[in-house]
């Protein structure tokens, strides 16, 4: 019997001595102490910086308020405030707070007599489940694409390099307009449109680096070891590429809120729910510029700017760590 | 592989890529839901009249048939007529092309003059509070959205000083042509911000570029060989290193140029410039299939060529890249 308490790191090797439930096991404690460890080391490197930590921190923030939204909004987002007889109530807006005391709207009432504070905290929700969502599979979508096109090579790779390639001719908003406007306005559609273009840029550094990897020793010995692929592509090339990955999901954050406030300024937004790039089109829309109601459109703004230069700084933090030489 | 066959090669790679574009965009377009005459036709329209148009739009043939009209005209760079205004879509694009381009290319040129300099000194002064405070400036105009910082120029200087226009280039009623147009005071007067906004947008790119460029350049050898020399510090930074570094700045510049303009998009729409990708919104709004289409190959036709010209460019000014 091999020795228990601490599983050899042969311990793939030797399947004969252990049985078969036992491997089983140890193999996933193997697996998941090197994945923890992993993580626990660039968290650490993470936090080391300043900035990196204050941008965790307002992710933070934005993201207990988009999960508690409904008990930190007083009002239903699209919930008229007041009824009148004309179908826009332009002139009849409240004011907040701030300007008239009796007012019990913390950033007043839009033109369509929506509770302005309540939008701005609901829209962190869309904000976040774009950026998010869209993260996830860009980096998932776009790491396994470029695994395969870089460990395969030939053929494969070709026919997945000029998919990527076609994506990079076109550009990102009037390609999500059109997508958008194909399948119509809703939140998941700007997702999913953002979703198909984004992933070409990690699957395009994430190749490169498999092209290196797959030379590597380690991969060698692998292969004669007779690892099937997906095994030494999950096991032995992933966890290697992961910083990277992780790198273009933050960056994916980013990218993808300013293009759902793009393309929701622009009005092609889902009417159904409010986010910030929807607050900013309806605020033109009612020329709010114009009557210098600026509690109106300078916060959403603002918000967007927090959340993206999050993204931004998160991103950077793991630029230092998949290259030292910035340090 | 020799370089001649590698512009052959990427030169058919450029046909099918745009190929591939445009057979994308048409299939889409014919997906979109909604009927796409019934913006031409009118409800007071006979039956006949209407079965008219719509045939000689060519809406009524089988989709293949379509398709191959489609491609025959692209390779004549006819995009067909407007459903909306019945002008053909190459003249749409003649007139509101040349409108972006002279706003991307003033923001572009500030942008990179500043965010070049910018970067040579941020990646000079390495580990200093001004490099810190230089970059999260940069990442700072990078994060917050264009049109968001569009729409608070407008309101402090358009409705709060008036000092700046609210919308358009203030050309349309003008006398001559279209050059004569744009040298004009109120041309400039109504580039001014939105230009300037985008400046500020465009700038961080080539300024974290050239900064991460300068902090490789600084820690070679020949930094040191110009250091022992006794040079000037102003000299080594400009003349030595800044030089070296500018690289990757280049190919960097010609690929963000093609996104710039297909980025024209939302500053365009905030700032009411009658540009190309204003054009390309309000035709996909309008449900006007040919001018979208043609505008929408316009926006990827730039990105493409740019992407393509980059490529070229890197191999031409670093001659110890390989064609493989």
């Amino acid at each position: 019997m091999a020795t228990q308490d601490e599983p050899s790191i042969f311990a793939d090797l030797d399947d004969s001595t252990v049985d078969e439930s036992e491997e089983q096991v140890n193999r996933w404690k193997r697996n998941l102490r090197l994945w923890r460890e992993t993580l626990g080391e660039q968290w650490r490197m993470l936090t080391n910086d300043l900035l990196v930590k204050l941008a965790m921190v307002t992710m933070a923030f934005f993201m207990a308020v988009a999960i508690f939204a409904p008990f930190i909004a007083p009002h239903q987002p699209l919930n008229r405030q007041y009824e009148t007889d004309a179908e826009l109530i332009i002139a009849d807006w409240v004011d907040p707070m701030f300007i008239d005391s009796e007012s019990v709207y913390v950033l007043g009432t839009t033109a369509e007599g929506f509770d302005i504070f309540s939008q701005l905290i609901y829209g962190s929700r869309a904000a976040l489940l774009v950026g998010l969502l869209a993260a996830v599979f860009t980096a998932g979508i776009g790491t396994l694409v470029g695994l395969t096109a870089g460990y395969y090579g030939g053929k494969i790779d070709d026919t997945l390099m000029r998919i990527v390639d076609f994506l990079y001719g076109m550009p990102l908003l009037p390609t999500v307009i059109i997508l958008v406007a194909l399948l119509g306005p809703s939140l998941w559609n700007i997702i999913f449109a953002i979703i198909v273009l984004q992933w070409r840029s990690t699957a395009r550094v994430i190749r490169s680096q498999a092209l290196s990897l797959r030379e590597r020793p380690f991969v060698k010995a692998a292969q004669v070891a007779g690892a099937s692929d997906w095994h030494i592509i999950s096991r032995h090339l992933a966890p290697n590429v992961l910083p990277m990955s992780f790198l273009y999901g933050a960056f994916a954050i980013a990218w993808a809120i300013l293009a759902e406030a793009g393309v929701s300024f622009i009005g092609l937004g889902d009417p159904n729910r409010v986010s910030w790039g929807t607050m900013l089109q309806s605020s033109r829309a009612y020329a709010a510029l114009d009557f210098g109601v600026w509690w109106w459109f300078v916060p959403p703004g603002i918000c967007i700017g927090l959340v993206v230069i999050s993204g931004f700084l998160i991103g950077r933090g793991y630029e230092e760590i998949t290259n030292p030489e910035l340090r | 592989m020799s370089k001649a066959s590698f512009v052959v090669r990427r030169v058919l790679q450029l046909g099918v890529t745009f190929w591939a574009v445009g057979t994308v965009l048409f299939f889409l377009f014919r997906l979109m839901p909604g009927d796409p005459t019934s913006f031409v036709v009118s409800a007071q329209m006979t039956p006949e009249a209407r079965q008219r148009i719509i045939e000689s739009f060519g809406l009524n043939d089988p989709l293949h048939v379509q398709y191959i009209a489609f491609l025959r005209n692209a390779l004549t760079l006819d995009f067909g007529q407007s459903f909306h205004t019945n002008e053909p879509v190459r003249d749409v694009i003649w007139t509101f092309l040349p409108n972006t381009l002279v706003l991307m290319l003033t923001a572009f040129v500030i942008a990179y003059i500043l965010g070049i300099t910018l970067g040579v000194f941020t990646g000079w002064y390495r580990g200093t509070n001004f490099e810190k405070g230089t970059v999260v400036t940069a990442l700072t105009a990078r994060s917050v959205p264009t049109f968001y910082v569009g729409l608070i120029v407008l309101w402090i200087f358009g409705a709060g000083l008036g000092v700046i226009p609210m919308s358009g280039m203030g050309t349309s009623g003008m006398d001559g042509g279209w050059w004569s147009r744009i040298f004009t005071t109120t041309f400039l007067h109504h580039l001014l911000a939105p230009a300037a906004v985008l400046a500020f947008y465009y700038m961080g790119y080539p300024l974290l570029i050239m900064r991460s460029s300068m902090m490789e350049v600084l820690s070679q050898d020949f930094i040191d060989v110009c250091r022992a020399k006794g040079l000037r510090e102003r000299t080594i930074m400009f003349k030595h290193a800044a030089r070296n570094a500018m690289l990757p700045i280049l190919t960097a510049a010609a690929i963000a140029l093609g996104y710039a303009v297909g980025g024209s998009v939302l500053i365009e729409t905030v700032f009411g410039w009658p540009g190309i990708g204003r054009e390309m919104v309000r035709a996909v709004l309008r449900r006007d299939f040919p001018v979208a289409q043609g505008t929408f190959m316009v926006l990827a036709a730039t990105i493409i060529i740019l992407n393509f010209v980059a490529d070229l460019l890197y191999g031409y000014l670093d001659p110890r890249v390989t064609y493989d």
